[in-house]
C-alpha cells in the first residue's frame, strides 16, 4: 500500500474486482449458445450490398480521432512542422534553449 | 571475450553474454541489499583500501572513486534488469544479422557505460561513460546498415550525444579551472555559487535534457529510437534515464540546497510540463507504432521532471519538502523504473511485430491479435501500465504524482491527467490498428514471436505485474531510500570528505 499526503492506494481491491469480474464473464460466456459451430451461419447481410473485403472492413490507423485532429489544426500545424527531422534545426534549438536558461538563470541567480 | 569466443561459436557467444548480465543483475541484486540497510558504498580505484578516498599527505580526493548511496543502485536495478531481457530479446531479433559478435560488443560496452553513469563518483569518469555509452548506441542504431533510416537515426544520436558531451565537459572544465576538483561529492563540498558555476550548472541542466529527450530538445528521439532494433530502443531507454540520473545528481549533490533552487526547479517543472505535454500530443497523431512509442517516451520522461522538479523546488523548505515534496520525488523516481519496464515491453512488442510483419506502418496493420496472441497480451499490459489504469503500477506512480504536486499546484496535476487521457487514447489507436480487426490475407502465415523474444518479454511482464501488486513493498524499500539520497547532500559529500560513513 502507497500512502500519499490525502488518501493511500492498495491494489488489492481491484484485483479482486478483476477476478471477480473475470469469473462472471466467463460464466456468461460458458451459459452461451452451445450449438454454435463455426462457419455454418449465413454471412453478414448490409442492406443487401455486397460483403466488403478485411481490408475494407478495418479501420486504419490514419482514420482514428480524425476529428480531434481537425479540431486541434491551430495547434497540430506549427508543432509538426517544427518537427523537421533535420539535425542542424535540433542543434539551434539547442542553442536557443542554452541562451534563454542562461538569462533566466543568470538574471535571477542561484544565489 | 565476446569477439574471441563468437569467432569459435555463436551459441557459445550467447551464453556467455547472457550469463555475464545475469551475474551483473545478480552482482547489482547483493550490492543493493547490502546498500539499503548500511548506507553508501565506497571504491577508491588504485588505492591500498577502497575507502581510503583521501590519500595521505592529501587534503582532496584525487583518485577515481565510485560511490553508490540508494538512487545510483536504483538506477543500476533498472539497468541490469533491462540489459538482461534486451540481450535475451536478441538472440532470435537480431539471429539473421550478420556481425552479431560486433552487436553483442556493443551491446555490452553500452550497458558498462550506463553502469559507469550511475555507478561513479566522479564527474569527469562520467563524462567517459556517457561518451562510451553514446558511441556504443550509436552504433548500435546504425547496426542494420540495410536501411537508409537506420544510418540517419545512428547519425542524429552521436551528434547530439556529442554536443551534449562537449557541453559537459565544458562544464567540467570550469570547475577544474576553478577548484581543481572532479569529485562530485569534493565539488559540492566547496561549490561557490560563483558565476561560472551558473554557467556550467545551465550547460550540464541543457546537456542532460538533451541527452534525456526532454522538449523542445526531443525531436532526434523518435527519429533514433524508431529505427535501432527494438532490444537497442529499450537499452537507449535506459541510457536516457542514466542521463536524468546525472541531471538529478547535479542539481540535487552538485549543487544542493541553495534558497535559489526554487528557480532550477521552476524550469525543471516547465521543462517536464512542455515534455509531457508536446510528447503525447505528437504520439496520438503518429502512424508508426515505433515513433508512436518514442513520443509516448518523451511523454513518460515529462513526468518524472515534474515530480522531481517539484520536489527540487521546494527542497529549501523543510515543512513543504515534508508535506508533499518527498512524496512528489518519489513518485517520479518510482515513475522511472515503471516507465523502464512497460516501456521496454512495448517497445520489445513492436519490435516482434516488426520482425513477423516486416514493417511499422500501423496503416498497413490489423487483426495481428488472432496469430500473435501472447504479444498481445504483453502489449495489452504495457499499455494499460503505461496509460496509468489502476491497479497497474504506472497508476501508483502517477498517483504519487498527482496528489502530492496538486498540493504545489492544482493545474500542473490536472494537466499530467489529462495527458494520461491522451496516453491511454493513443495505446487504443496503436492497439486497435495492431491487433484488433478481422484477419487480413496479407498476414494470414504470420505467426507468434519466437520463444527468446517472447522470454524477454516475459521478464520485463513479471516485473510490472510485480511492481502494480506490491507498489508499496517497491516504494518503501527501493525508491524512498533513493529520494533520501538523493536529498541527503550531506551524506554523499561526507561519503567523500568524511571517509567511511
Amino acid at each position: 500500500m502507497i500512502e500519499s499526503p490525502s488518501g493511500f492506494w492498495g491494489p488489492v481491491a481491484w484485483i479482486i474486482i478483476a477476478v471477480v469480474a473475470s469469473l462472471v464473464g466467463y460464466y456468461i460466456w460458458s451459459r452461451g449458445e452451445k450449438t454454435h459451430k463455426k462457419g455454418v451461419q449465413s454471412e453478414e447481410f448490409l442492406m443487401a450490398n455486397p460483403r466488403l473485403t478485411e481490408e475494407k472492413v478495418h479501420v486504419r490507423a490514419h482514420n482514428v480521432y480524425w476529428g480531434f485532429f481537425e479540431g486541434l489544426k491551430k495547434y497540430y500545424d506549427p508543432t509538426v512542422k517544427a518537427h523537421t527531422g533535420i539535425i542542424n534545426d535540433y542543434i539551434i534549438w539547442f542553442v536557443a534553449l542554452t541562451a534563454i536558461t542562461a538569462i533566466i538563470l543568470l538574471v535571477v541567480g542561484v544565489r | 571475450m565476446t569477439p574471441l569466443i563468437g569467432r569459435a561459436s555463436g551459441k557459445a557467444r550467447d551464453i556467455l553474454v547472457v550469463a555475464s548480465l545475469a551475474f551483473v543483475a545478480f552482482l547489482v541484486i547483493i550490492l543493493a541489499r547490502d546498500i539499503y540497510p548500511n548506507g553508501l558504498h565506497l571504491y577508491t580505484l588504485g588505492a591500498l583500501s577502497p575507502d581510503l578516498t583521501i590519500p595521505e599527505g592529501h587534503v582532496v580526493p584525487v583518485r577515481i572513486i565510485l560511490e553508490v548511496d540508494s538512487m545510483s543502485i536504483f538506477m543500476a536495478i533498472i539497468t541490469a534488469t533491462v540489459s538482461l531481457a534486451a540481450a535475451i530479446y536478441s538472440l532470435s531479433f537480431m539471429k539473421e544479422e550478420t556481425g552479431q559478435n560486433r552487436f553483442y560488443t556493443l551491446l555490452l560496452l553500452l550497458a558498462a557505460g550506463m553502469f559507469g553513469m550511475e555507478l561513479t563518483g566522479d564527474l569527469f569518469n562520467l563524462f567517459v561513460f556517457l561518451e562510451i555509452a553514446s558511441i556504443a548506441g550509436a552504433a548500435l542504431t546504425a547496426f542494420r546498415t540495410r536501411f537508409a533510416d537506420a544510418a540517419e537515426g545512428g547519425l542524429k544520436y552521436i551528434v547530439i550525444s556529442s554536443v551534449a558531451a562537449l557541453m559537459v565537459l565544458f562544464a567540467i572544465g570550469i570547475f577544474y579551472a576553478q577548484y581543481n576538483l572532479l569529485n562530485i561529492g569534493a565539488l559540492a563540498h566547496v561549490m561557490q555559487y560563483t558565476m561560472l558555476d551558473k554557467i556550467a550548472l545551465v550547460l550540464l541542466v541543457i546537456a542532460f535534457v538533451m541527452k534525456l529527450a526532454g522538449v523542445p530538445l526531443h525531436m532526434w528521439c523518435p527519429d533514433t529510437y524508431s529505427v535501432a532494433p527494438a532490444s537497442i530502443t529499450i537499452m537507449l531507454v535506459a541510457a536516457s534515464y542514466a542521463c536524468l540520473y546525472a541531471l538529478f545528481r547535479t542539481c540535487f549533490t552538485l549543487y544542493g540546497i541553495s534558497p535559489d533552487m526554487v528557480t532550477v526547479g521552476w524550469i525543471v517543472i516547465i521543462s517536464g510540463m512542455l515534455t509531457m505535454f508536446v510528447g503525447v500530443t505528437m504520439a496520438v497523431f503518429q502512424t508508426d507504432i515505433k515513433r508512436l512509442m518514442a513520443y509516448h517516451c518523451i511523454s513518460q520522461t515529462g513526468y518524472m521532471l515534474l515530480g522531481v522538479g517539484v520536489g527540487l523546488a521546494v527542497l529549501g523548505n523543510p515543512e513543504a519538502l515534508a508535506t508533499y515534496g518527498r512524496e512528489a520525488m518519489s513518485g517520479g523516481i518510482f515513475h522511472i523504473i515503471n516507465n523502464a519496464m512497460y516501456k521496454g515491453l512495448l517497445f520489445l512488442t513492436a519490435g516482434a511485430l516488426f520482425y513477423r510483419v516486416g514493417h511499422r506502418d500501423l496503416n498497413r496493420m490489423g487483426g495481428l491479435g488472432h496469430k500473435m496472441k501472447l504479444t498481445s497480451i504483453f502489449f495489452i499490459i504495457g499499455a494499460l501500465a503505461i496509460s496509468g489504469v489502476p491497479p497497474f503500477n504506472g497508476f501508483a506512480s502517477k498517483f504519487m504524482i498527482y496528489e502530492s504536486v496538486y498540493q504545489f499546484n492544482p493545474i500542473l496535476s490536472v494537466i499530467a491527467m489529462l495527458v494520461s487521457l491522451i496516453t491511454l487514447a493513443s495505446f487504443t489507436k496503436a492497439f486497435q490498428s495492431a491487433f484488433t480487426g478481422p484477419q487480413l490475407p496479407a498476414y494470414k502465415d504470420v505467426k507468434e514471436a519466437p520463444r527468446s523474444m517472447l522470454v524477454g518479454m516475459g521478464i520485463l511482464a513479471t516485473v510490472i505485474i510485480f511492481f502494480s501488486i506490491f507498489p508499496g513493498l517497491i516504494v518503501h524499500h527501493i525508491v524512498d531510500p533513493a529520494t533520501n539520497a538523493l536529498i541527503d547532500q550531506a551524506a554523499y559529500v561526507n561519503g567523500i570528505m568524511g571517509g567511511i560513513p
